[in-house]
């Protein structure tokens, strides 16, 4: 047996074939039994069949991000073992399901077929190979069993699972082992990117979230849905997105805290709805969780390809905010400022997800909650009799102000996407025109005083920096680790806030760095060229990714090194 | 308390809209309600113009898009008394795809549609509801797609009640608004009504040589076949009045979190229950 820091497993099979389940439990187990984890979702658009895989990485140190080198492949299906045996780690291990005795060093046979024949339940093969592949990893049983147990019950199917767990862990014997944390974690949690965005939107007091589905925002749905109850949250699946998007813009209206979620295509159905967001000067929250495109594109797979789009989406002019999530923790923090802001400016805030960050797990510390209930949006009042209320006054600090309808007799809440005097009636006189899109755009001002800028990664007197945003900062964040730790004059700065452009650490870096480098999840180099628009820096390398997976550090690397991937 | 008053128009002399104003204007003052409590909404078009000229709440959206933020603002703010005031092309074309699925969705909104079978705004093109062979500038040879039968979709979609008024009849009108304003759900009262500048064919005088009241003809409004029977009759005679009621659960009532009467935009619900689902769902 030998003895690691970290292990990097790759699990390879079918649709339907309960990897995911399988997966599920494993992960938990591990956060149970002290370790950190980070799960990679690699699936197709499709329910049945075809090839889906999942990494998971675990170590006794915190993991943010996945490993393109698997030290054990486990495969369900013998395809598996044909995409990815090239890519295991010298000395790695290849699990396969057959007679025991056509193990050879370095790939290990296992009768998985025969053993759930002998446990008596052909679908519990999932957890015979998980029994199995825990004992190779030296891993506890009792988490995995207390998991089984709480999701099948106390059923048959829950015994025969049980049974199976036993039977596939009798199968092997240890193999590599990670060492535990010496210390004794606070209390801990296991999350996606969507899940955290989700959370992040109850812990923001959102109440009403509309949407129709879309792959890979659908699960923030799901999720919401499934606490409806506890949370007195709406949750509507509306007809199509340009309805969905709408809903959301009459129910902030109304008063509830409203959100849509979507994917690019979706999103490009709501364009027209966010400008009349920004004139009418509703509160709206929307997170485009993206994927490759253009069109369909690939459904189930990685892009940060929107960017240039939702900076400048829908005709004419209007102020808007553009937050790109870069790991759950920040998703969870980020989108409860979106509301915060989305609400003090009265405008649209789009948050940036895709579908790495959307789907890929990681064990993080538990997130601090809110101790107080973030005030209604109805809270805010207008001093004043209600007759004398104009929705769209013009005052001194810029914002005019919002009030619910129906909250203040006399007071009449009017929303208008024509130009509009301050009582919210159509206009077309040019002073009313020219002060009305002064008040708005001048919320741009007050939008750069509350940006956030990028967190810099890396060596103190950088020659070389990278240019990222969003999940590929935490890929690249390991590459400049890697880098930094070899001596290398090499940084990074990762984009959460990109529009409006926060510019002023990279005006500071750009007294002394050399190079800089774009890293992108797109064939353009987005950032880059809206980098280079806000202040004229150039990245003369572009590193660019567009097949729909994710970069690994170590391609960060070889690609930084000249090499093509 | 002031009570509901119109506003200065931008609408033709002559025009239906004149009427419709008028009628909803003295139907909100008869019906105890405040302005304040009241939300007209609209999309775009001259009839989607009626929130900006009567004293209430006014939530002007895009074209096509009048249902989708109706709905959303009566289920999270039920206080409000939520009425859609829009046209033909507007409710039937643009926005054709919410008005299938919001009526089935049965939020308790009233959508009046001032129907003048053609687009006054955009000057005189055809609208779905424009009867075949009629000529305008962009149909120079007569529309060739036969006129949409809205009143049939509405009932097939499950709305639970569906009305016909006119412009023209303004005591039949506000006794058919009245009607739709107190029906629990999702209401359609569609208004003929003539556009004296781009509808040379359905005039006002057209319209009342055909009309007739279908509870004057002894329809019920609960014989759901024989309505949609009098949805067919159009040309010679065209029947006005309600065709169809019935009392369905509205949408809230069937929601296990809204039917307590909840209202999202005053609930201040507290942050314990974050806690557990932290617990649940990532522990």
């Amino acid at each position: 047996m030998r003895t690691v820091n970290s292990v990097n497993l790759l699990i390879g099979g079918a649709a339907g074939q309960g990897i995911d389940t399988m997966v599920y439990v494993l992960e938990r187990s591990l956060m149970r039994t002290g370790y950190h984890s980070f799960t990679l979702r690699d699936y197709m658009s499709r329910v049945r069949g075809g090839h889906n895989f999942m990494q998971v990485r675990f170590g006794s140190a915190p993991v943010h991000t996945h490993d393109e080198t698997p030290d054990l492949i486990l495969c369900l299906n013998p395809e598996t073992e044909t995409l990815h045996r090239d890519a295991l780690r010298p000395g790695g291990l290849i699990v396969t399901e057959g007679p025991a005795a056509d193990s050879v060093p370095g790939r290990l046979s296992l009768p998985v077929k025969a053993t759930t024949a002998a446990v008596g339940n052909p679908r519990t093969a999932g957890t015979v190979w998980l029994g199995a592949l825990m004992h190779l990893l030296d891993l506890p049983l009792a988490p995995a069993e207390a998991m089984l147990s709480q999701i099948f019950g106390n059923s048959m199917l829950g015994q025969f699972n049980l049974k199976a767990l036993a039977a596939g862990y009798a199968l092997t014997s240890p193999q590599l082992r990670v060492p535990l944390p010496e210390a004794a974690a606070a209390p801990r949690m296991l999350i996606s990117g969507n899940e955290a965005l989700a959370f992040g939107a109850l812990a923001a007091g959102m109440n009403f979230y509309v949407a129709y589905p879309m792959t890979p925002s659908t699960s923030i749905m799901t999720f919401l849905t499934r606490h409806t109850h506890a949370t007195r949250t709406l949750v509507e699946q509306a007809e199509d997105e340009i309805s969905a998007v709408h809903m959301a813009i009459g129910a902030s209206f109304a008063g509830a805290r409203a959100m849509t979620g979507t994917s690019g295509g979706g999103f490009s159905l709501m364009v027209e709805a966010l400008g009349f967001a920004g004139i009418a000067e509703i509160p709206l929250v929307v997170a485009d969780i993206q994927r490759p495109g253009p069109a369909t594109g690939l459904p189930t797979r990685t892009e940060q390809s929107d960017l240039r789009f939702v900076v400048s989406a829908s005709h004419g002019e209007f102020p808007r905010m553009v937050m790109a999530l870069r790991d759950p923790a920040d998703a969870y923090t980020q989108t409860q400022r979106a509301f915060r802001i989305a609400e003090d400016l009265q405008l649209p805030v789009i948050l940036l997800g895709d579908q790495y960050l959307a789907d890929s797990t990681v064990t993080l510390p538990a997130f601090s909650l809110p101790e107080t209930p973030p005030p209604l949006p109805g809270a805010r009042t207008f001093e004043g009799a209600g007759e004398d209320y104009r929705r769209y006054a013009l005052t001194p600090e810029g914002i005019s102000p919002r009030l619910i309808p129906g909250d203040i007799p006399g007071a009449l809440v009017t929303a208008d996407s024509d130009e509009h005097e301050d009582t919210g009636l159509i206009t077309e006189s040019s002073a009313t025109r020219i002060a009305q899109m002064d008040k708005r755009m001048n919320k741009m001002k007050r939008l750069e005083a509350l940006l956030e800028e990028p967190a810099y990664t890396g060596a103190d007197n950088p020659e070389t920096v990278l240019l990222t945003w969003g999940s590929t900062g935490v890929i690249a964040r390991e590459a400049v680790e890697t880098l930094v730790s070899r001596g290398e004059p090499v940084g990074m700065l990762c984009f959460g806030d990109i529009w409006p452009l926060p510019a002023a650490t990279l005006h500071k870096l750009a007294l002394s760095v050399k190079h800089w480098v774009a890293v992108e999840q797109n064939a353009t180099g987005q950032l880059a060229s809206l980098v280079r628009e806000v202040t004229g820096i150039e990245a003369g390398t572009r590193i660019l990714k567009y097949d729909g997976r994710p970069f690994s550090p170590d391609e960060i690397i070889r690609r930084l090194k000249g090499a093509d991937a | 308390m002031p009570g509901f008053k119109t506003r200065e128009t931008a609408w033709c002399p002559g025009c239906g809209d004149h009427v419709i104003l008028s009628a909803l204007q003295e139907v909100l003052e008869d019906s105890g309600l405040s302005p304040h409590q009241v939300l007209l909404t609209g999309g775009i078009g001259q009839a989607a113009k009626t929130p900006q000229y009567l004293t209430a709440n006014a939530f002007c959206g895009l074209h096509g898009r009048a249902l989708p933020p109706a709905v959303a603002a009566s289920l999270v703010n039920p206080g409000l008394k939520v009425i859609i005031d829009t046209g033909d092309g507007d409710a039937y074309g643009e926005g054709g795809n919410h008005f299938l699925h919001q009526i089935r969705r049965n939020a308790d909104i009233t959508h009046f549609v001032h129907n003048n079978q053609i687009y006054g705004l955009t000057k005189g093109q055809a609208s779905p509801t424009t009867d075949a062979g009629h000529v305008t500038e962009a149909q120079p040879d007569g529309s060739l797609l036969p006129s949409l039968n809205t009143l049939m979709v509405a009932l097939a979609a499950g709305a639970g009640f569906v009305a016909r008024s006119f412009s023209g009849d303004k005591a039949h009108l506000k006794k058919m608004m009245t009607a739709a304003l107190a029906h629990p759900g999702y209401a359609l009262l569609d208004i003929l009504q003539p556009c004296v500048s781009f509808n040379k064919v359905n005039t006002l005088k057209w319209y009342q040589e055909r009309i007739y009241d279908l509870q004057d003809a002894g329809h019920s409004t609960s014989d759901f076949s024989g309505a949609l029977e009098a949805t067919r009759q159009w040309g010679d005679r065209i029947p006005v009045g309600i065709f169809y009621e019935s009392h369905q659960p509205t949408y809230a009532q069937r929601h296990p979190l809204l039917n307590t009467g909840l209202s999202l935009a005053h609930d201040q619900r507290p942050v314990a229950p974050l806690a557990a689902i932290m617990e649940k769902e990532f522990m």
